[in-house]
Parts: structure tokens; sequence; C-alpha cells
């Protein structure tokens, strides 16, 4: 699914975020990313979204060498990954329904599918009910539901997830996990990047780690491995 | 991604289909973004139609004063004295074939001896001239031409063609009032091209301005919506719908102002026309000319919106 090649990002400032990193994440396989702040957790999940660009290196995703994606082709691929942020970036000035529905509005689905697709995945989040309020009056954990409702609600085949748990308590970060992992059960790639190692521990999932750019530590590889 | 799960694309429109019903809804919901702030967009909206309404307004009083001089032609008259020899009924003749031009409304015959009696009643030299036994004065044809605003110089041409007739001996035309009437017409209409372009520049900046401050102000939100996956011109339509509204509104509320103030007006033209015995009435923009005045104002704010979101969009990148 997201295949590394030696990849290199240094940010215009000169200071290299990532340095030579390689690996693979098979498709329909659920990984941790983890190292400490300032590690390059997002400026990895920004590589593969395409919000950043590498300065050295190969990123394949699905089979696409992302250096060959024009500006122009960006959003089609984004439309098949699925992004979770910390700070939701939800709309406040639209209900939670609109909020999920607009990855479904922006590929064009029909009305009547939209609906349908926004309450299965509002559904799978237990929000089913909030549909009609306004962001802003739900909690943090609830927001941060309603964000991956709206990363899920048009069945991407990638999910990334940069410090979901953030600032949620033990009790509502296992809950959400256990959500990644549910939607892991059905298909779907997941890649988190997150510093809760206790609940990583806790999850299972292979790991990789980050240290001051660098990969220090890969459970992929032995998956692979396995698997070859 | 290739993974075939057909499921994902089931019910999505045929792509021309939901081309349409996605612009439709972007439409409208532009429109329903620009009732969300009622204050600010009506402020634009007023400013985009004083800013037209003082050209268009110009424009319609120009026009009428155009009216006002052709309802004065009647005094541009060309004097045809014709050569002593030219009998009565060769006269007779040639006014019958002027009457025919196309460019002269009608063909007066002043007869020598009626021409002589006025000019012994008026400059009375009778005596003396009766002591000259025969009429020294030529027959004279008064010519009525059709005057033109547009085309001043189809009177000069007129005259060439006077002149060049064999039994004319002069041709005398005082168009010196004409002319300066239609230069400062002339005038009237270049200021008011420069005022027209001037304030169309003024619109445009007007809506620029105010969808910069709208992208600015939505942000976020168009970062979010790239980070899903919305392409560019996603993103640029409710804005462009938005400059297009405006452009709307503020046409149309010009065409209010313009027949506001031209019913304003009207009642005191028609009291001073009826004091110079004049039926002339003040018309205001007709329909072709209100609805080219609200194109042209869509057309402004599609532009004006165009420029801004073409500057100011494509540097919102997620980040
Ligand atoms: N846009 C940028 N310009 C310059 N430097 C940047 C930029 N974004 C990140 N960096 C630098 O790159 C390094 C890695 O940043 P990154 O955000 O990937 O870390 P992280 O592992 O996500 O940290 P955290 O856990 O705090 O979120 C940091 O040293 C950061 O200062
Ligand atoms: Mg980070």
């Amino acid at each position: 699914m997201i295949r590394f090649d030696n990849v290199n990002k240094r940010y215009p400032g000169g200071h290299e975020a990532l340095s030579n990193i390689s690996f693979h994440l098979p498709r329909g396989k659920m990984a941790y990313l983890t190292g400490h702040s300032g590690a390059g957790k997002s400026t990895l999940l920004k590589l593969i979204a395409l919000i950043e660009r590498p300065s050295r290196g190969n990123i394949l995703l699905d089979g696409v060498n992302l250096s060959n994606v024009r500006n122009s082709k960006v959003p089609y691929i984004r439309r098949n990954i699925g992004i979770i942020f910390q700070n939701h970036h939800l709309l406040y000035d639209r209900t939670v329904f609109d909020n999920v529905a607009l990855p479904l509005v922006i590929a064009g689905y029909q009305h009547r599918e939209v609906g349908k697709r926004v309450r299965a995945a509002l559904d799978q989040v237990g929000l089913l009910n909030k549909e009609k309020c306004a962001p802003i009056t739900l909690s943090g954990g609830e927001q941060q539901r309603v964000g991956i409702a709206r990363a899920i609600v048009h069945k991407p085949s990638l999910l990334l997830a940069d410090e979901p748990t953030g600032n949620l308590d033990p009790e509502l970060s296992r809950e959400i996990m256990e959500l990644f992992a549910r939607f892991n059960q059905v298909g779907v790639s997941v890649l988190i990047a997150s510093h809760d190692l206790d609940l990583i521990k806790q999850m299972g999932s292979p790991v990789i780690s980050l240290s001051q750019g660098m990969l220090i530590h890969d459970d992929l590889k032995e998956v692979a491995d396995v698997e070859a | 991604m290739s993974k075939p799960d057909t499921s994902n694309k089931p019910a999505r429109n045929a792509p021309v289909t939901a081309y349409f019903i996605h612009h439709a809804r972007t439409l409208i919901a532009s429109l329903g973004v620009l009732f969300r702030s009622p204050a600010s967009s009506a402020m634009t909206t007023a400013v985009i139609a004083i800013a037209l309404a003082l050209p268009a307004g110009l424009y319609v009083l120009l026009s009428n004063a155009s009216h006002v001089s052709v309802g004065w032609d009647n005094s541009a008259q060309i004097s045809l004295f014709l050569k002593a020899n030219v009998s009565e009924k060769q006269a007779r003749t040639l006014a019958s074939k002027l009457r025919l031009y196309d460019g002269i409304d009608s063909v007066k015959l002043i007869h020598k001896d009626q021409a002589l009696a006025e000019f012994q009643r008026v400059s009375g030299f009778g005596d003396a001239i009766e002591s000259l036994g025969s009429n020294p004065l030529p027959h004279v044809l008064a010519v009525q031409p059709v005057v033109d605003p547009e085309r001043p110089d189809k009177i000069a041409h007129l005259m060439k063609q006077l002149r060049e007739l064999k039994q004319v001996d002069i041709a005398q035309l005082d168009l010196q009032w004409v002319k300066r009437l239609y230069s400062m017409l002339e005038i009237a209409r270049k200021g008011i091209w420069v005022i027209s372009i001037l304030l169309a520049m003024a619109v445009l900046l007007v809506v620029g301005n105010t969808i910069r401050l709208d992208i600015q102000n939505r942000r976020s939100e168009i970062e979010v919506t790239k980070l899903i996956g919305a392409t560019n011109a996603f993103i640029r339509r409710p804005f462009l719908y938005t400059g297009f509204w405006y452009g709307l509104s503020g046409g149309i509320l010009a065409w209010i102002l313009i027949s506001l103030s031209i019913g304003i007006l009207a009642g005191s033209v028609e009291n001073l026309a009826s004091l110079y015995n004049s039926a002339f009435q003040l018309t205001g923009l007709a329909f072709s000319e209100a609805m080219s005045l609200i194109g042209f104002s869509c057309l402004l704010g599609l532009l004006g919106s165009w420029i801004a979101v073409g500057r100011h969009l494509d540097e919102i990148e997620p980040s």
C-alpha cells in the first residue's frame, strides 16, 4: 500500500526532518508510527498525503509513484485517503452531517447516496443522534469522532491519523484506537502516528519508530519477511 | 486506488449530471452565504450599484439630450440660390428631384417674386428696387436636411452634392451651432466612456476585495476541503458565484436607482418642456439597455472574483 524508498525530507529552513526512510506497509495492514516530538511523524504522513513533497527518494502509494503526480492530480490521490488530524479540522459553520458529507459532495455523489453513507459513517462512530448538531456543541472526543466519520465516509483504502487521541482521556483514546482496528479488519490499510506508547503496546499492531528523522525500529520488516 | 470495492462507486451521478447538479447547488449555496451576512453584502451591492448607476445615468441624460437636439434640427437649413437663368418650372422640377434624396427631409421653393416682396418689405429699399425694373433675385430652394446626430459628416456630404448641381449658384448652410452641439455631445460621450471605464475598474476592485476578504475568512475551510481532495475548480466555484451574485444584484439595483432618478426628474422636465411648447419627455433606460447594464454588471462581478480567486486561492495549501 505504502512503500518508502530512501526518502529524505529537508524543509526550506535546511532542517532535515526525515533521512533515508525506507519501509513498506502492505495492503490491508495496520501500523503505528511513534517517536519523540519533532521526530518527523507528521512530516512522514504529510508526504503520503502530498501535503509535502520529498526532497529525495520515492514514495509509492498503491503502486503510484507520488513523485510523478502533478499538482492538478493531487486531489484525486487524496480522495483515496482518509485523513484524521489531531485538531479535528471540522468546519464550524455547518452541521455534523454536512461536515461528514463533504468528501462525498466533492466526489459528486448523489444526494440520496450521501445521506445513506453519512448516516452509516456516523453510526460507526456512535454519533448517529448528533447529525444535526453544530460541531462546536460536541465534546472533544465527539468532535474527533466526527473527524473520523468524515475520513471513512467515502470508504478510502488508506486511513492516515496524526495523533488522533492527542487530547483525549485514556478510556476514549482506547475506544478510538479500537475503532481504527475495526476499520482495518474490513480491509482498510491504516497508519497512525501517536506517542501514546502504552496504548500502542496494548493494541498490538506493528510499530515503526522514528528518532530525529531516522527509522530506528520497523516491525513491518518482520511482517514482510514472514509474508515472503 | 485499485481496490475493486464495487460498493464504493454505485450511485455516483453520471459525471455530466453531477456537474450540473453541483453547479446549481453551489450557485444557490453562494447566494445563501450572501444572505448570512446581509449588512456587508448590501453594502457591497450598493457600492457596485452606485458605481454603475452614475455612468449609466449620464448615458441616459445624454441620449435624451441627443433627442432634444434632433428636435432642433429644423433650424439647420440649407439655402440653395439657383442661377439667374433657371426658370420657375426648372426650379420646381429640381425641388421635386431633391425631395427624393435620402439626406433631405423637405424642400420648399421660394419664388423670386416672393423673395423680392419680402426683401422690399423688410429692407426699406422698396423704391430703389422697383426702379431696377427687373427682379435681380434668383429662385431659392430652402432645403431641410435630415440631421443624424451620430453622423455629422452626412450633411457635409449632402452640401457637396448640392453644390455640384448645375442649376445651383450658391449653397449656404449655417452649421456652426450644429457643429458646436455635436462636438459638445461628442465630448460628453467620450467623458462618459472615461467615467465608465474608471468606475468599471472600481467595481472590479470592490468585488475583488470583497472576495479576497471572503477567501481569507474561509482560509481554514479551504485548507480542509483541499485536504479532503477538492480540486481548485471545486473551491473556486462558490467564490465565482458569489461575485456573480454581487454583479447581478448591483446591476439590478443600479437599474432601480436610474429609474427612480428619472422618475424624480421627469415631472420637472415636462414642465420645462411645456414652457417651450415641446412635448419632450425624459426617457429612461430601454429594456434592452437595462439588460445590457445588468449583464455587464454580472460580467464585472465574475471577472472581479476571478481575479481575486486567481491571486489568493492557489497560495492557500494545507500544511
Ligand atoms: N513547515 C516546516 N518548515 C520547517 N520545518 C518544519 C516544518 N514542519 C516541521 N518542521 C520540522 O521538522 C521536524 C519534524 O517535524 P514533525 O512535525 O514531523 O514532528 P512530529 O514527529 O510530528 O512531532 P510532534 O510529535 O511534536 O507532532 C521538526 O524539527 C520540525 O521543527
Ligand atoms: Mg506531529
